[in-house]
This record gives structure tokens, C-alpha cells and sequence, in this order.
């Protein structure tokens, strides 16, 4: 039997039980107008970047922890201490930036090629979901690092969700989960990041490459949106091979870019740090340097109005423009208006840099921060002090009582089974909490008289006077 | 038998070549056509495969990193100058600190140890846990003996076993003078063995 006919026999058996032949022709067979071309890689090119922000994402979430206590700590260790973990947390963020840019770059495709046109009307809010879903995980993503930069960035950014009429304040604090800037909203943050945002997207994701492929690809721009006339040719092979080579390019490019310039960590977020000066991740400047203008009572019009309007805009934009023309030249409005849009975010990320640069002070204070990090990710990683194993210590210390006691504690060997701090070994339980759990003559009950359960464990009764039976209790009563 | 997969090829064949809409003239050019896809499918898998290999080995790298870490050796603790212990021949308790890094944190725990100065005047230091069951040991100040308050074990002044249930002498943690100062290296040892056995 050669291998060849072996190999049938096995899709022969794969496919009676799992369809697969007529899942690849349906994925490779896809008919499009005017044949293969590179403007169309984009958005197999976000796919790609969507499964490396997954599978770098889930392995980062390996070591991260969301509190304020230790988030920074995490990261930190990821970058300093853990094999490729600086490659893998760069790989992660310039993923982020990668998708931006992308995404950005496929919307305006779209838009410019008249792709959105005949009958695509759910397709393009598909995207455009997609599209904020996208600015949310960056928003949200930022502040995981729980660094200075993150900590005031997104400060400024719920301050902004605070502007909006009526809802803002609440807004603000629904984001926030309070008044303030904390543990509560890295929670948030971190909720919204992995498990919320990633949910809608997948959902999104599946339900825009569904409606892409019932819609059919809309070809070059002078192709009809919906009675293509053009002859077809197969997604695969042609397309498939601009599709994999654009991957490689942006996979390969991420990479390079992480191996030979990792992304820094800043040092610890200090809420009481006022001289400090956030600056957005770089595709928000132009936002950034936006909302600059629009300050008191006119900041509604800028932070809400002109925003709203753009975004309705592009809502209805597949409703408004029911002319089945695509070719740009032949639109002048929409690609008029497109070039005044683009370049008006370039002017104003320009603008954003040169404020910076040209303000003394300001470009003072931001190469002192620029500084401080540099100095922060020179310094050695320091493993943070758990604070578990010295809150009995401590606690005990305060009460002179408590603190014979623990002497009383080590001396009669408590320590040997219920552990050092009271916090319980292999062969006796914890003792932290004991003084809320039971009353003092409960717990001098036991102390005398251990129950069988107890005595099967190793408990043997304390026989101590009355006096130093107090200072034991103070101690037990110390632990919290 | 023979008849199905007859059937079934005949299908598989029909499959295969009835998806080139595009070209498809001749039966000898549908083969060559057949035969460069096929081609193309194998090159496409293996080119993906190797991709994620590749991308899958910083990944690898980051997840077993835990494993490859070698256990940091457990630092030397200082006991104080050697000339605190010299007045006496009573076991001198003392609480050193250990610190366990574990992961991004460390933990700081006390070990009580004893400090026993030896009839040739020489230093050693016991650690307080009992090989039987881990209870610490305890100095009988009234006698002149370890006792472990849990089972009853006897230990001499220099920990050895003299009654009780314990199946071996108390355990010598290791030590060192430096400048004058006595120093110890904290382990823990496995219980209810007649050899003492360091534990990892």
C-alpha cells in the first residue's frame, strides 16, 4: 500500500466524521472578483495578530496578578526574572500597536475602496463593533502594568468617560469601581481585558468573517458590490500566499521589535506623585493633543459632540451612501472627507510631540521620567516582602501581653505543630482568626482539655497557671 | 467491499478535480494542476506548522521557566559574636530568619535553633524540630536534657537520643565562623528516618 492511498484512507475516515473536505473548499474556494491582490491582506493580517495577542496574553496572565499590591511586582518579574518574559510581554504590546495600526489601516480600506457598499450595510457595523472593541482592550490593557505611566494615563482617561452630560460621574465610577483610582479598578480593568471584551471579540469575529463570506469579497473598486462581473479566481492558492507572506512580515516584524527593542516597565504607580505627566500610548496623541482645546464648558463639544457625531457618521455611512459607485475619484465628498480626517490625526499627533518638545518644563519633566524608568529597569529585581507571614508578628509586638505570650507559644512547642506565626503546618491547623472564632473560656476549655479529635492529631493538653494562660490568650486573641 | 471504495475514490477523484473551475482543459493538465495543489497543501502545512513551532518556543521557554530556576541555596544566618556562647554550657535558643523567595514574592519566616557549646569548647547549633513528628524541642531548664513536649523524647545536652520515640539524634544544622561571628545554614530534614536526610 503506498503512503498516498494510506493518507486517503485517513481523510476518507477524518472527513465521514467531521465534513473537513467540504470545510477547507468552503474556506479555500472562496471566489474573488478581479482575483487575488495584496490590498486585501489586512484582514487575515488581524487574525494573525488576534491569535499571537492570545496566545502571548494567556501565557502572561501565567504570572500576572491583578491587585494593586502586586500587579507591578508581576510584571516587573515577567520582564526582569522569567525566561523570554520581556520578549513575550513585548510581543504582547507591540501586538496591541500592530492591531491599532491594522485595524485602522483595513477600516480604511474599506472605506476607500467602497467596500462597504451593496448590501455589507451589517458587515461594516460588524467592523466598526470590532473597531471599539479593539481601543477598549488597549484602554483596558494599559493599566495592567499598574506603572506610573498606566496609573495616570488611565486616570486622565476615566476623568474623560467623567465629562460625558447626565451618566459621566457615574461613568467614571462604574469604571473606576469608586471615587478613586485603585485596586477596585485594576480588578475592572482586568475583568474587562481578559474575559469580557475578549468574549465580545470572538463573538464579533465570527459573526464578521461569517457575514464577509455571505456577503461574498467585494473585488477591485470598479467591480459591481453585489452582481460582480469580473472573472474570480480562488482565495487559495494565490491569496492565501499574499496572506501568509503578509503574516510573516508582521509576525516577523513584532518580533524583531521585541527582541531588539523590549518595552520598558516604569516604576510603581504613586497616586501622591503630582509632578508626574502621563502621555497616552502613541495612537491616542492625536485624541490626547484633540482634547486639549476644548476646556470648561465647551469641553462637552469636544469630548462628546464632535466625537458623536464622527461615530454616528460612520454608522450610517453604508445607510447614507446608497450609490453603488466605489471608485474613489468618483466620490469626492467621502474621500475628500477621509484625507481632512487622516490628516487632521497625523496634525494632531504631530502637534501633541512638538507641544512637548518646545515646552521647557514640560519636556524637562518628561526626560526625568523617561530617566526614571531607564534607572528603574537597570535596578535588580526584588522579590516583594509577603506581608502574610509578618502581620502575626507585628500584631503580637503591640501588646506587651501578647507578646509573652508568644513566648509562652514557642516555649510550650505550639509552634512545632500550628507553625512559627500560627499559621498552621502539615500536622496542626492555623490559629489565625481562632480569637473570633471561639470565646476565651472555649478556648481555655480546649486548651485543657483537647478533644479526642484533637488529641488523635498530637494536641496534648497545656497545663499552665492561670497567669500565663492570659498572656497565651492575649497572643491567640492577637491573631488576625 | 471492493465496490464501496471503488465508489469512494471514484467520488474522492471527482472531488478533487471537480473544485478548478479555472483551467481545467484537458485531462493531463488537471493532473499536473492536482498535483501542484497538492504540493502547495503540503508546503502551507509544513510552513504553518514550523511558523508556530517556532513562535510556540519563546512560549515553551516562559511557562517552564519555574522548572529550569534552580533552588537559590539556603543563605547563611548570623547567630551573633562566637563570645556570646562561651560563657555557658546551656543550650542558648535563637530565633534567626529565614527568607524563601517564592515566585515574585519572598517570605520571611523565624526558625528557632540552639546554640550548644560542646565539652572540647567547640560550637554547634541543633535545630529545634524533632526528627520524630516536627514538635520543637524544648530545653528542660530545671534538668539538664532536651525535651520534646509532644512524645516524650530525651535528647543529652548535645542532642543525643536517650529516650522515647524519636528514631535518631537531634539534627546539627551546619555552621561556620566568620570573624568571629557564628553563623548557620537552616535546612529542614525528614522525619521518622533512622539517617538523617536533607530535605530539598
Amino acid at each position: 500500500m503506498t503512503m498516498k492511498s494510506q493518507n486517503n484512507r485517513f481523510v476518507n475516515w477524518l472527513d465521514q466524521r467531521t465534513g473537513v473536505r467540504h470545510l477547507t473548499r468552503e474556506a479555500l474556494d472562496e471566489p474573488i472578483p478581479g482575483g487575488a491582490r495584496w490590498a486585501y491582506v489586512l484582514g487575515s493580517g488581524l487574525l494573525y495578530i488576534l491569535l499571537s495577542q492570545i496566545a502571548t496574553g494567556v501565557f502572561l496572565a501565567m504570572y500576572y496578578v491583578a491587585s494593586a499590591d502586586h500587579a507591578h511586582t508581576t510584571v516587573e518579574y515577567i520582564t526582569k526574572q522569567v525566561t523570554a518574559g520581556s520578549f513575550i510581554r513585548s510581543l504582547h504590546m507591540y501586538g496591541s500597536s500592530a492591531m491599532v495600526v491594522t485595524l485602522v489601516a483595513h477600516m480604511a480600506q474599506t472605506y476607500f475602496f467602497g467596500s462597504y457598499k451593496g448590501r455589507r450595510e451589517i458587515l461594516w457595523l460588524s467592523g466598526l463593533i470590532l473597531f471599539a472593541l479593539v481601543i477598549g482592550m488597549a484602554f483596558t490593557g494599559y493599566l495592567l502594568p499598574w506603572d506610573q505611566k498606566a496609573f495616570f494615563a488611565t486616570a486622565v482617561g476615566t476623568n474623560i468617560a467623567g465629562e460625558v452630560p447626565i451618566i459621566g460621574d457615574w461613568l467614571k465610577e462604574l469604571m473606576r469601581g469608586g471615587t478613586e483610582m485603585g485596586t477596585l479598578t485594576l480588578s475592572r480593568f482586568f475583568v474587562a481585558h481578559v474575559f469580557l471584551i475578549p468574549g465580545c471579540i470572538f463573538a464579533f469575529v465570527a459573526a464578521h468573517i461569517f457575514l464577509f463570506r455571505k456577503a461574498g469579497s467585494a473585488g477591485p473598486m470598479d467591480e459591481h458590490p453585489f452582481e460582480p462581473k469580473q472573472q474570480t479566481e480562488q482565495f487559495y492558492p494565490k491569496q492565501v500566499i499574499m496572506d501568509i507572506v503578509f503574516a510573516t512580515i508582521l509576525v516577523g516584524t513584532l518580533g524583531l521589535l521585541s527582541y531588539l527593542s523590549p518595552v520598558e516597565l516604569g516604576p510603581k504607580a504613586n497616586p501622591a506623585d503630582t509632578s508626574f505627566l502621563p502621555r497616552p500610548e502613541w495612537y491616542y496623541l492625536p485624541i490626547f493633543q484633540w482634547l486639549k482645546y476644548w476646556n470648561g464648558a465647551s469641553a462637552i463639544i469636544g469630548i462628546v459632540v464632535i466625537p458623536g457625531i464622527i461615530a454616528a457618521l460612520l454608522v450610517a455611512l453604508p445607510f447614507l451612501d446608497r450609490k453603488l459607485e466605489r471608485r474613489p475619484w468618483k466620490r469626492p465628498v467621502a474621500s475628500f472627507s477621509f484625507a481632512i480626517v487622516i490628516c487632521s490625526l497625523i496634525f494632531l499627533g504631530w502637534q501633541s510631540g512638538h507641544e512637548d518638545a518646545s515646552d521647557p518644563a514640560v519636556a524637562k519633566q518628561l526626560t526625568k521620567q523617561s530617566e526614571e524608568t531607564a534607572a528603574f529597569m537597570k535596578a535588580p529585581f526584588t522579590p516583594e516582602l509577603s506581608g502574610g507571614t509578618l502581620t502575626a508578628q507585628n500584631a503580637a509586638l503591640l501588646d506587651p501581653q501578647a507578646m509573652l505570650g508568644k513566648k509562652l507559644y514557642a516555649n510550650n512547642s505550639c509552634d512545632g505543630c500550628h507553625g512559627e506565626n500560627a499559621n498552621g503546618t502539615d500536622v496542626g491547623p492555623k490559629l489565625i482568626g481562632i480569637g473570633t472564632k471561639f470565646d476565651r473560656a472555649k478556648i481555655i476549655g480546649l486548651l485543657k482539655n483537647p478533644t479526642q479529635k484533637m488529641r488523635d492529631g498530637n494536641m496534648d493538653p497545656v497545663d499552665l497557671p492561670d497567669a500565663e494562660l492570659d498572656k497565651l490568650l492575649a497572643y491567640l486573641n492577637s491573631l488576625k | 467491499m471492493i465496490e464501496n471504495t471503488k465508489i469512494q475514490r471514484a467520488i474522492n477523484t471527482h472531488q478533487e478535480t471537480g473544485v478548478h473551475p479555472i483551467g481545467s482543459a484537458g485531462s493531463q493538465h488537471k493532473t499536473i494542476r492536482t498535483g501542484r495543489r497538492t504540493f502547495l497543501g503540503w508546503f502551507f502545512g509544513i510552513g504553518t506548522v514550523s511558523i508556530g513551532a517556532m513562535l510556540s518556543v519563546p512560549l515553551f521557554r516562559f511557562a517552564l521557566d519555574p522548572l529550569m530556576r534552580t533552588t537559590t541555596a539556603t543563605s547563611w544566618s548570623d547567630l551573633g559574636p562566637e563570645s556570646d556562647f562561651s560563657e555557658t554550657s546551656i543550650p542558648q535558643k535563637r530565633s534567626i530568619s529565614i527568607t524563601q523567595v517564592d515566585g515574585w514574592r519572598k517570605v520571611v519566616t523565624e526558625k528557632p535553633v540552639y546554640v550548644i557549646k560542646k565539652a572540647d569548647g567547640k560550637l554547634i547549633v541543633l535545630t529545634s524540630v524533632c526528627p520524630h513528628l516536627g514538635c520543637a524541642v524544648k530545653w528542660n531548664d530545671t534538668g539538664t536534657q532536651f525535651k520534646c513536649p509532644c512524645h516524650n523524647g530525651v535528647f543529652t545536652t548535645e542532642g543525643k537520643l536517650m529516650s522515647g520515640p524519636p528514631p535518631r539524634d537531634m539534627d546539627e544544622l551546619e555552621s561556620r565562623s566568620v570573624d568571629g561571628h557564628l553563623q548557620v545554614r537552616y535546612q529542614s530534614f525528614r522525619q521518622l528516618v533512622k539517617i538523617k536526610e536533607e530535605l530539598a
